[in-house]
């Protein structure tokens, strides 16, 4: 990803980071759908490295002084170009002057505080002009989720999730018991949703997409009947769950049970789940 | 409309090999270039045609064939890490990443088969594992054939004794575990198929099912081949949930399939072992099973077990296997109300030819067979059935078969309370396989009591049975039957007089109710065989005094006269009168004279009141004549008495030719060719003399009514009896006489009335012939004859 856009490109100018051979690169989607891998950073991290300016050759490059700046972005996309910098740390490089050859600039923000996570959605992008990512703990509280619902004399039935936070590699594991079966069921599914809610107050906003259809069940159950969920969510372009950013924007993560019968009737059930960042162990 | 589904299907499976190839392709492609991520989504897209519903399951079976040989080669690529550069673990993560649930289990058992063998992890685990994850196909057929595959996969990686997939945990009750756990959950699956599609097609589906039934039935014989099943684990493990499920899923066609199969894949020594658990599920199965053909297929491979080596007998008596399977059975027909009669005999049938067959020395459990059939007849009447019948009959049947000794089914107590129960014709038939056994095995029954048994069990030949209307007899058949029944009399036998004079009172007892139809069959017999004894004591008289009830000749044609007596009362004269004759033959042997007198007196009264054809009377005095001149026993008196009613009758008889013949046999009467034999050649002469005139007088009639003479036979015949007692040296016979007939004949031939015919005339060259020859062959004889010119 570029850095910042403060400079013509009458010269090149590249950075590298420190521990750039070492530190963890991800992917990242560009908007034109390209992926590039870009270098991961954590909240409280030192973020240090050099900067060359290196003029294109023969000519000098005037400039009104060098600064590197770390900006914690949001953007919404309805209101394209209208940046919301929650975060804005500036360090002086150079005085104003000219440059002739290949110049090189350490710079350093230490511990730096970036509390949200990079986030690209529908609507909203959430993005550090650096790659952030924050890792959690896992959860101390982390309790299984299960529920019976059902149709009266129709559909009886009790899923259950073995936990209700996920980390993004997780497997959900968990099962669904069939107490009542009255209908003909064609086929059962496990959807993972997203719904982004932008904006606040009047202006809130909510996209909810599907990200994983994952097919549990094929054919039609009889009562009693037990059938196994487990479901990786490796796969998946999953993000943790957010909550509240800044007041604007929250992303929230839903399993959706769904049972299609014969008649391509879907009868549903959508549960709550929190996603979150583990360490890699790796 | 049918027709264009079964096009349609066509179609349909067309489109899904069709969908098959293309992708088979491409993952062979990717699988060529090492890209595993292509391979896993080709493979994919390629089972993913197995989706389909619109197949039937033969069809579904061949587009099944076709994504198992691609499998096959997916799993080849799988084994080899070096080519793809993933783990087996992962790859067993990886492969569960497929969004639909179908293929992607297909491709976890695929890796789950290589991750056993890469031992990477206790195959147990793994195997629990496949077999849980696979509960997520609940559409029966997509089910059943994804569990095929993982059984068929999983086959050679079970954790069995002595496998290498054994130990570390691993044991054989998690092959066991496993089988019976893929088992139980297809069997429920291949059930559920009935309640799919429309009623219509009820039939049809039932059909489909039965064509998937041995992929349910596979896991039975897999377990079947695992080593570590001993007959502890069995009894402990096997049996029991293979039952649960089979007694639980509660329908017909997966419990009579799965019964079925299980006798068929275990081993004999485990059935015995386990009979009890086996047979107590029996009658929990559902009313409308076919119970019958399962416990008869498991009896007849338990008699075949029994029959392959003789030390196994010991374990069918300690598990007191007749007992249990006698009393499963009784369970099974009261639990099944609705069991037609054939089905309850149907089993019998099976439990006896068991017996028959591990116990042949047991006849009490013959006959507790037998019992506990009578007791299910009990309270019907008659079997009409005809199926029921024909059961019946092989019930029957078969102890006489096994001992071909009617003898040891004649201790059977309820072998004739069964008959019992036949319909009169089906008895008759019954008892006819008695006689032929009897017949074919040369069998002696030779104690009244024995006989007394028979005789009750054949008497549906005996006698007539109520209810059956004569007519409705085939004269034929009744003839087949009672000559069976004649044959038989003569096969009672004994050693010893008395019980054989026990033997023929009981017979006798029998056979007088048979009716006047069946007597002329059966008294012969029964006659002769009295007979018979009588001639055994004639050579031994004597011996019998002082025995309290002693067979004597003369208690035994008491007995005679009063049976051949019943003849005549019934319109059977000319067999009464040869048996009478019979009798005082042996009566004359015997030296009894009263009692040979009383049966000719008996004869004659017959001749007299009873023989009216004339026809019959030839015969009946012909046969007179001849008994008659073989008696030596009888006083002058007698013996005159009775000659003289013999010529008399003989004069008598309607046709002159007749009344020729029998007055010149009567000349033999008077001329015993013995040494101390009559020899009374006045009367013989008379005999002939008279019987000449009757000749003529024969002619003459012929002449008066058909204006020609008869031929001269009756002449040519007497001459002979002229010349016989002439060579006999009877002194009235002279030469002359004979010259005169030849003579007399001569005349008779040349006259004008007369007819010629050859016979007579070759009859009387060649009797000319004769006297020719004598008088040339010379010495006595030819002296005698000299003086005869021909």
């Amino acid at each position: 990803n570029y850095i910042i856009g403060a400079f013509k490109p009458a010269c090149n100018i590249s950075i590298t980071f420190s521990d750039g051979k070492t530190r963890k690169q991800v992917p990242l989607k560009k908007e034109n759908g390209k992926t590039v891998m870009v270098p991961l950073f954590q909240s409280q991290e030192n973020i240090a490295g050099k900067i060359s300016v290196e003029p294109v050759q023969g000519k000098k490059v005037e400039h009104n002084g060098i600064k590197i700046e770390l900006l914690g972005q949001i953007e919404m996309y309805f209101d394209r170009g209208n940046f919301y910098d929650f975060t804005s740390l500036v360090r002086e490089l150079d005085v104003p002057g000219e440059i002739y050859e290949r110049k090189t600039y350490p710079f350093e923000f230490s511990t730096v505080e970036m509390p949200y996570e990079t986030y690209n959605g529908v609507n909203v992008r959430l993005r550090y002009v650096l790659k952030v990512r924050n890792y959690t703990p896992p959860p101390s509280i982390n309790t299984s989720i299960k529920m019976e619902v059902g149709i009266e004399d129709c559909l009886h039935i009790e899923f259950e999730y073995n936990k209700s936070k996920y980390h993004l590699k997780d497997v959900i594991i968990g099962k669904i018991y069939f107490l009542l079966v009255r209908i003909k069921i064609k086929n059962m599914d496990l959807e993972i949703r997203r719904r982004e809610s932008t904006g606040s107050g009047a202006n809130t906003h909510v996209e909810t997409e599907t990200l994983a259809k994952f097919e549990l069940m094929d054919g039609a159950p009889v009562r009693g009947e037990s059938i196994p969920i487990r479901l990786f969510l490796s796969p998946y372009e999953l993000t943790p769950t957010h909550r509240n950013i800044n007041n604007k924007f929250s992303v929230k993560y839903y399993l959706n049970l769904v049972l299609v019968d014969e008649e391509d009737r879907r009868y549903f059930k959508q549960q709550e789940v929190t996603i979150y960042r583990l360490a890699d162990t790796s | 409309m049918i027709s264009d589904g079964i096009e349609d299907e066509e179609k349909w499976l067309a489109e899904g090999i069709a969908g098959i190839q293309h992708n088979a392709f491409y993952m062979h492609r990717a699988l060529d270039s090492n890209n595993l991520r292509e391979a896993l989504k080709y493979s994919s897209q390629l089972l993913s045609e197995l989706r389909t519903s619109r197949l039937s399951p033969h069809k579904y079976y061949d587009l099944y064939m076709r994504a198992f040989d691609e499998l096959r080669r997916l799993e080849m690529f799988f084994k080899d890490e070096d080519k793809h550069g993933c783990s087996v673990v992962d790859l067993y993560e990886l492969v569960q990443h497929a969004g639909n649930i179908l293929p992607r289990l297909y491709l976890l058992c695929t890796v789950g088969s290589v991750y056993i063998k890469s031992k990477e992890a206790p195959a147990k685990d793994v195997l629990k594992d496949l077999v849980e994850m696979c509960r997520g196909v609940q559409h029966p057929l997509r089910g059943l054939f994804l569990r095929s595959y993982l059984a068929q996969v999983s086959r050679d990686k079970l954790p069995d004794i002595g496998s290498e997939y054994e130990g570390d945990g691993d044991t054989v009750n998690d092959a066991v575990e496993f089988v019976l756990q893929n088992f139980a959950e297809m069997n429920k699956l291949w059930v559920r198929m009935q309640h799919q599609g429309p009623i219509m097609v009820k039939d049809k589906l039932e059909k489909e099912r039965n064509e998937l039934r041995d992929l349910v039935g596979k896991n039975l014989h897999v377990l079947s081949q695992i080593e570590g099943v001993d007959l502890e684990m069995y009894k402990d493990t096997v049996l029991p949930r293979v039952l649960e499920q089979v007694v639980n899923c509660k329908d017909e066609l997966a419990q009579y399939y799965l019964m079925d199969c299980i006798i068929q894949v275990f081993p004999d020594e485990y059935h015995l072992q386990t009979l009890e658990i086996l047979l107590g599920a029996c009658p929990q199965l559902q009313p409308t099973v076919d119970v019958k053909t399962v416990l008869s297929q498991l009896m007849e491979r338990l008699s075949n077990y029994a029959a392959s080596s003789p030390e196994v007998l010991p374990e069918f008596l300690q598990v007191e296997a007749f007992t249990k399977l006698s009393s499963a059975i009784g369970k099974v027909i009261a639990a099944q109300v609705d069991m037609p009669i054939v089905g309850a005999i149907t089993l019998y049938v099976s439990l006896l030819t068991f017996t028959l067959r591990v116990h042949p020395d047991r006849l009490d459990y013959v006959d507790q067979v037998l019992g506990a059939c009578v007791k299910k007849l009990s309270g019907k009447a008659k079997l009409e059935d005809s199926k029921a019948t024909k059961q019946v009959v092989a019930l029957l049947s078969a102890p006489l078969e096994k001992y071909s000794d009617i003898v040891t089914a004649l201790t059977l107590s309820n072998y004739p309370r069964v008959m019992d129960h036949l319909d009169n014709g089906t008895n008759k038939v019954m008892a006819m396989v008695i006689i032929q056994s009897i017949m074919k095995n040369n069998t002696r029954v030779s104690t009244a009591e024995k006989v007394e048994v028979l005789f009750e069990l054949i008497k549906g030949l005996i006698k007539d049975l109520d209810g059956t209307p004569m007519d409705e007899l085939d004269e034929e058949d009744f003839k087949e039957e009672q000559n069976s029944v004649a044959r038989l009399i003569h096969m009672l036998y004994n050693d010893d007089p008395e019980e054989m004079l026990k033997i023929i009172c009981t017979v006798r007892k029998h056979i007088m109710t048979g009716g006047s139809t069946r007597l002329p069959f059966t008294i012969p017999p029964l006659v002769f065989s009295a007979l018979k004894l009588v001639r055994r004591l004639q050579g031994q008289d004597g011996d019998v005094a002082g025995e309290e009830d002693p067979a004597t000749p003369k208690k035994i044609f008491q007995l005679l006269n009063q049976t051949i007596e019943s003849l005549s009362s019934i319109p059977f004269p000319e067999l009464a009168l040869r048996l009478y004759l019979q009798c005082a033959e042996a009566a004359n042997d015997c030296d009894i004279e009263p009692v040979a007198y009383e049966f000719f007196t008996q004869a004659f009264v017959l001749y007299e009141e009873e023989v009216a054809d004339s026809k019959a009377q030839v015969t009946a005095i012909h046969l007179i004549i001849g008994t008659l001149q073989k008696m030596n026993v009888f006083g002058v008196e007698n013996r005159d008495t009775l000659t003289h009613k013999a010529t008399g009758y003989s004069a008598k008889l309607l046709k002159k030719p007749d009344q020729c013949r029998a007055v010149y046999a009567c000349s033999h009467l008077f001329w015993v060719d013995d040494q101390d034999g009559i020899k009374d050649g006045e009367r013989v002469l008379l005999c002939l003399k008279r019987s000449l005139r009757i000749a003529n007088a024969a002619q003459q009639m012929a002449n008066v009514t058909r204006g020609s003479s008869g031929p001269v036979t009756l002449f040519v015949e007497i001459l002979n009896k002229y010349l016989y007692f002439f060579e006999k040296g009877n002194p009235q016979i002279t030469s002359a006489a004979i010259q005169g007939l030849i003579e007399l004949i001569r005349t008779e031939m040349q006259n004008d009335t007369s007819t010629t015919d050859p016979a007579s005339d070759a009859f009387f060259a060649s009797t000319l012939r004769y006297i020719e020859f004598q008088k040339q062959k010379g010495g006595a004889m030819g002296e005698k004859y000299d003086p005869i010119k021909v």
